[in-house]
């Protein structure tokens, strides 16, 4: 009986290694990911830099910084909604990011005002 | 020692990967027209009622600069054409409860319009609804998208303290500014337009707008009416102009890693 026990904590313990490790690797990828983003982004290639910020979102969903940028290329492409709910993940994500918090300040003077010419 | 010069280290390392973690990129943010002019290749300033001061022609004046910013910003097709002599049109038929006509309305030169009293406007701005005259107008300039309104650019009067800053200098020489309240009397002006925009197919309107501007100055300074005009048409341009055009919205945003 304790030789089961031990059998299923190895596999317990294997299973949750394996997971960690995979966690990192996707990290590691979206990482990558999202610093070609931003090269992208400095170059004004705006669509390429989506791209992989929305590569990056699918390998990491816990990745704010990825969602951060993204929210800020749908914003450059008009996209509001989607900025929005961009924005809204990393701040669920990082609430305490300061840089994510002013993103959003000036992303909401500029909803506001696309909302109201909307609504005339 | 080696400990704080460790920390020393540590920290500087820190800093450094710390300023690696953000980018500041600029960003132009579009927003979209207020209304769909793509329907129309030609734009008809028509014409304004002026109301307030007889010191601008506001109805000359508006179109004027309205058909030149709609061609420099606007990249639209602008008709050149006359200024309709919108008082004389709109004028309430008598007996129906409207006030008569203003004096010098059916004057003969008609590159001066004579401007209403700010109660007298209600009742010739029924003319915007009159969907049969517009047309008409748009029939004959072949269905552009017309721009109409009414100007009302009247002066205005207002005492009160203001605060300003003045410089004071303490017992050592040192200057600082500090702000100071001061009663004053001043003067201005306040430019009230009102923009409807217009199908030229069918005479419906399209969108509405109408916009305050205000401005005062010290009451012994002398400003020229239609300089102050300029100023405050010029604070509303952009708004009005996004009407038709979609805007960008220069601003950064902080890229994260």
């Amino acid at each position: 009986m304790p030789a089961l026990k031990k059998l299923i904590a190895s596999a317990v313990l294997g299973v949750a290694i394996s997971a960690t490790f995979a966690q990192a690797a996707d990290r590691k990828a979206a990482v990558e990911q999202v610093s070609f983003g931003i090269d992208a982004a400095r170059a004004g290639l705006w669509r390429e830099a989506t791209y992989r910020w929305e590569r990056a979102v699918e390998l990491d969903p816990t990745y704010a910084a990825a969602f951060n940028n993204l929210a800020i290329a749908y914003e450059q492409a008009g996209q509001f909604e989607k900025a929005k709910q961009a924005y809204q993940k990393a701040a669920e994500l990082d609430p305490k990011n300061t840089y994510i918090k002013q993103n959003i300040d000036l992303f909401k003077e500029i909803n506001d005002r696309a909302n109201r010419q909307n609504a005339r | 020692m080696r400990t704080a010069r460790t920390l020393a280290s540590a920290a500087v390392a820190l800093a450094a990967s710390g300023c690696l973690t953000f980018i500041e990129v600029p960003i132009e943010t579009p927003i979209r027209p207020k209304i769909d002019a793509s329907p129309f290749s030609r734009v008809y300033v028509a014409g304004f009622l002026p109301g307030g001061t007889e010191d601008v022609d506001t109805n000359l004046e508006t179109v004027r600069l309205l058909r030149s910013q709609l061609k420099n910003k606007g990249g639209m097709r602008i008709i050149e054409a006359d200024v309709l002599p919108l008082t004389e049109a709109a004028k309430p038929v008598p007996g129906e409860g409207s006030p008569a006509a203003p004096p010098g309305a059916s004057q003969s030169d008609p590159d001066k319009t004579v401007a209403l009293a700010e109660a007298d406007l209600p009742p010739y701005e029924k003319i915007f609804e009159n969907k049969e005259y517009w047309k008409k107008v748009g029939e004959e300039f072949g269905s552009p998208l017309i721009i109409t309104g009414s100007v009302l650019f009247t002066p205005h009067q207002r005492s009160g303290y203001v605060q300003k800053e003045q410089e004071v200098y303490d017992s050592f020489g040192r200057r600082s500014v500090v702000p100071v309240r001061t009663y004053m009397d001043r003067k201005g002006f306040i430019l009230r337009p009102k923009f409807v925009f217009i199908d030229g197919r069918t005479g419906e309107t399209l969108y509405t707008e109408t916009f305050r501007e205000e401005i005062l100055y010290n009451a012994e300074q002398s400003t020229p009416a239609l300089s102050s005009y300029f100023e405050l048409m010029d604070r509303l341009l952009p708004s009005f102009l996004s009407t038709l055009s979609s805007q960008t919205i220069r601003g950064s945003r902080v890229l994260l890693k």
